[in-house]
This record gives structure tokens, C-alpha cells and sequence, in this order.
């Protein structure tokens, strides 16, 4: 009997879902699964966007990253060296080398602070803060709670980012906050984004731009920041515009993996891996694979995308190994909940060709409004931490949602004007 | 869509101005873009970024984002800033014939 070895790099929600869906797929004897991270936190990172307003503690969103393999995968803690494409060997940092017959690269995105000019000078953890880390995030919760007013800038530096709804929960969790403490009038929210509108896609863009102002927060469009001033209290765009904030909540630029660099052939100049959108294979070697937040397919970086993403690419892998064509494809399904405050959510649903939408979900009948607020879908929001635990990185699927997006319930912009 | 007479060319625009076929292009219609944009004369950088540009789109079929531009065409953010005011991207990538950068998600 042949032993295929299966090498998957990182054990966040990517690597873990896939690990756990090939050991449930094929016994001990037929494959091999070794994960590899750097260390052994796994961070629920949906929870970061409540650990600033005091709604969760940084301590309730990590637990071991080992603990959540299923028996029979190996969890092997070190740094990723690089990839050797052409030996099909990963060596890693403690000096280790790893052979592999599938190689499943799911490293995700790191944040880079310090490519943005000024942005970890004075004032980081100070007066500029981002919560996108858990100690980010914790730091910043500290920081709001001893906020007199004054102005609030909530900022994107440049994309992709991850989830890029975080940011504009960030902000109207932010207005909830302080109506709250009973000091939002002293407080001035301002939005400040490189799109050219509150969210890419135009009938979101349109629903979530309206919230921004209907809650009082001021919106900067085409903003490039190319500096941060914590000293000085600015804001700096490349083209020389200025934000003045008291406490400012940056986005930092991301990247992929340091040790996609290291391995010619394998990213792009941001680190990220190039990757067929559909059946997930790397353009680099076609026993490579790409899950999650490291590759460069044209949707989200979000936790719901990679989750579509596991059963898609356990199908290809077991196609693979079969020799056969990879035929499971991937449409770029993605489903988020955004918080907006005052014990309510939107819920967006789209993929690479239907921008997300008004309607119902799941179908017709379904009971979670579309980009519409709604208590439910914050419940939704609140319920969905235990089925990440146990449902999505086990590699089972989600009540009532499908990989492939349904347009049952969804309304286009046009039946909307003939309704 | 449109066509327009561009230096002596004829040459198909979509309708926020970008080429629909890049093989119309030439330098000569780079200048008349530029030219109408405000960029009088371009420059050596303003042609490093324009034909990195170019390049990237005919070998990768993707026109660079500006932080890869930055990182690769040899010519800091900043400076794509000064050269190509307001959207260094859209408006080099305008001038290079080539379509609109494609924006994230």
C-alpha cells in the first residue's frame, strides 16, 4: 500500500479544516498528514473585532492550535524556511526537512505595520492602535476604556486586508459604544478608506455608506495614507491630504508568509500565492495547493471563504491523488455577518460573480435578512464562535449553507425597480 | 465603448477611457494620453513606470497594483505620486494602454 504524504503549512482555519477533512477521508496507513506552524495559538479571529469594546477577553479567543487536529495528524512546531519546488521538500526553521507528495500551503496573511512610514514611531500602542493582533486588540481596549473624546479615526491603509467589513463594524461598534458610555457627542468617527466608497461593490458600498452616515460617522474616500504621525496627532496621504485623529485604529498593510519570499516560484511581489480561483491548485507546481488567506484568489479573506474553499479542495486532492482531472470547482462563495451596533447585523452573501445583494438568506424563506440590519443577524454573529470550534474547523458543514452561493432569495438591482 | 483618433490612430476606448486593445498602443499615443491628463513632457521615470507597467500586464495579463508598483518598478509610492497625481495606477496604467487595475475585494 503506497503512503501519500500530505504536508500542510499553518494550523489556522484553513489548515486545520483540510488536515481534519484528509484524515477523515483516508486511513492512518494510506496518508500521511503533518501540519506545521510556528506556534501553537490558534486566534478566532472574528472575535478580535469585540475584544476593543470589552465583549470578549483576548484569552477567550485562543486556544492550542494542536488540540484542534483530529488523532493521527502530526502537529510539528517550527517556522516554514522556504519550499523547494522542484525536490518537493519544505525545510524548515528548527532544520527539519519535510517531503511531501501534496503540498497544502494555508499560511494566511501577515500584517505588516511596518511598511506604512511613521505607522510603529511614537505613538503605536499609544495613541495608534490596530485590531487586527490580540495584544492589538486588548491594548486598544484599555485604550477606549480611558477615552475622553475627541477624534476617533478608523483607517485602512491599503487592500486586501482581511475580512474587509471589520474595519466599518469597527467603526459602528465604536458609535455604540460611546452613546453607551454616554459620550458619543464628544466624540467625532471618521472613516478613512482608499476605496473609493464605504465597501467595493456598488449595492453594498450604497447600504453601508448610508449607516456610516446615518450614525454620524464621517467618510474620506481615496485616501492613500503614505504616513502616520502618532506624535503629531496626523493622518498623511501620498498625495499630501491630512486626517487629524486623538486615537487612531489603523488597518495595516498585508501580506503572505515571509517564507513564500524564500521560495522562487511560489508568490507574488505581496507574498501572496498565485492559485487557479476555481480548483485551488498553485500555479507553481501542480502538487501544490492553496487554502485560505494566502492565496491570491479574487474574493474575501475571510474565515467563510476558506471554509467553502475545504470542500472544494478535499475533493481536488482526492482527484489528484487519483490522477484524475480536478473538476470540484470553487464560484468564490462568501458570507459574513457585520455588526452594527445597538445589538444588531447585516448579512452579506456573494461570490466572484454576484456582488453581494438584498433578499433573504438561506433562499426565500430564510429568516436572516440581506444588508439589512437585523437582531437575528447578530445572534448569528454571537453563535457562530461555538460552530467555529466544532463544526467548521472539524471540516463538517455549516447548518443550512452550501459551498456553491444560492441566488434563491437574493434580488438583483434591476427586480428591485420592477418590484 | 468608443473609438477615438489618437495620434494618427485609431483606437478603441471602454468607456472610462482605458484600451480595450492594448496591442493599438504605441509611445506616441502615450504622449497624447499623458498630454491630456496634465503630463507634459513625460519624463524617463514617468516611461520606467509606464512600460514596467505595460510589461507586467502583456507577461502576467494583470495590470500591478500601485504597491506593487512601488515595490517593483523601481519608483518609491511617493514619487508615483508626484509623477501621476490623484490615482498613479488608473492614470499610468491610462497611459500605458492597458486595462484599468483590477480592484481588490
Amino acid at each position: 500500500m503506497v503512503t501519500d504524504r500530505i504536508v500542510v503549512l499553518g494550523a489556522g482555519t484553513g489548515g486545520t479544516l483540510i488536515a481534519n477533512r484528509l484524515r477523515r477521508r483516508y486511513a492512518d496507513d494510506r496518508m500521511a498528514i503533518t501540519v506545521v506552524d510556528q506556534d501553537d495559538r490558534h486566534v478566532y479571529q472574528p472575535g478580535l473585532l469585540f475584544v476593543p469594546f470589552g465583549l470578549l477577553r483576548s484569552d477567550e479567543i485562543v486556544k492550542p492550535r494542536h488540540e484542534q487536529l483530529h488523532d493521527g495528524i502530526v502537529f510539528h512546531q517550527s517556522g516554514v524556511d522556504s519550499v523547494r519546488i522542484a525536490d518537493d521538500e519544505v525545510h524548515l526553521s528548527d532544520g527539519s526537512v519535510l517531503g511531501y507528495d501534496v503540498l497544502i500551503v494555508a499560511t494566511g496573511a501577515q500584517l505588516l505595520p511596518g511598511e506604512t512610514e511613521g505607522m510603529t514611531g511614537p505613538g503605536w500602542m499609544e495613541n495608534v492602535f490596530t485590531f487586527y493582533s490580540p495584544e492589538g486588540a486588548a491594548a486598544l481596549h484599555r485604550a477606549l476604556e480611558q477615552f475622553p473624546g475627541g477624534r476617533l479615526v478608523i483607517n485602512v491603509v491599503d487592500m486586501p486586508i482581511k475580512c474587509p467589513v471589520a474595519p466599518l463594524e469597527f467603526a459602528f461598534l465604536a458609535d455604540w459604544y460611546f452613546h453607551e458610555r454616554g459620550i458619543r457627542d464628544a466624540v467625532e468617527i471618521t472613516y478613512v478608506t482608499p476605496l473609493d466608497a464605504a465597501f467595493t461593490k456598488p449595492v453594498a458600498a450604497e447600504a453601508l455608506g448610508g449607516l456610516l452616515a446615518e450614525k454620524g460617522i464621517e467618510l474620506v474616500t481615496e485616501f492613500n495614507t503614505g504616513e502616520v504621525d502618532g506624535a503629531g496627532g496626523r493622518l498623511v496621504s501620498y498625495d499630501e491630504r491630512e486626517v487629524p485623529f486623538d486615537l487612531l485604529v489603523t488597518v495595516p498593510v498585508h501580506g503572505g508568509a515571509d517564507f513564500v519570499a524564500r521560495s522562487p516560484g511560489l508568490g507574488d511581489d505581496l507574498n501572496f500565492v498565485p492559485t487557479d480561483p476555481h480548483t485551488l491548485q498553485s500555479e507553481a507546481a501542480p502538487n501544490i495547493f492553496v487554502l485560505g488567506d494566502a492565496a491570491d484568489v479574487p474574493t474575501s479573506k475571510a474565515g467563510s471563504v476558506t471554509h467553502f474553499e475545504g470542500e472544494v479542495l478535499e475533493e481536488n486532492i482526492v482527484r489528484f491523488l487519483a490522477s484524475e482531472p480536478l473538476d470540484a470547482s470553487f464560484d468564490g462563495h462568501t458570507n459574513c455577518f457585520i455588526e452594527t451596533g445597538f445589538h444588531k447585523a447585516l448579512l452579506i452573501d456573494f461570490n466572484y460573480d454576484t456582488e453581494p445583494l438584498r433578499g433573504h438568506f438561506p433562499g426565500r424563506a430564510g429568516p436572516m435578512p440581506l444588508l439589512k440590519e437585523s437582531r437575528l443577524n447578530h445572534l448569528g454573529k454571537l453563535m457562530f464562535q461555538p460552530l467555529y470550534w466544532h463544526a467548521l474547523l472539524p471540516g463538517r458543514g455549516l447548518p443550512g449553507i452550501t459551498p456553491a452561493m444560492s441566488m434563491a432569495g437574493k434580488k438583483r438591482p434591476s427586480d428591485e425597480e420592477t418590484s | 465603448m468608443s473609438t477615438q483618433t489618437i495620434a494618427g490612430t485609431d483606437v478603441e476606448l471602454n468607456d472610462e477611457g482605458f484600451f480595450v486593445h492594448p496591442e493599438q498602443w504605441s509611445d506616441a499615443i502615450g504622449v497624447e494620453i499623458a498630454k491630456a491628463a496634465g503630463i507634459d513632457p513625460m519624463t524617463d521615470r514617468h516611461w520606467q513606470v509606464v512600460h514596467y507597467m505595460r510589461r507586467q500586464y502583456l507577461d502576467t495579463g494583470a495590470a500591478p497594483s500601485i504597491r506593487a508598483l512601488g515595490k517593483a518598478s523601481g519608483v518609491p509610492v511617493k514619487e508615483l505620486y508626484q509623477l501621476f497625481p490623484k490615482g498613479p495606477a488608473k492614470l499610468a496604467a491610462k497611459i500605458a494602454g492597458i486595462p484599468k487595475p483590477r480592484g481588490c475585494i
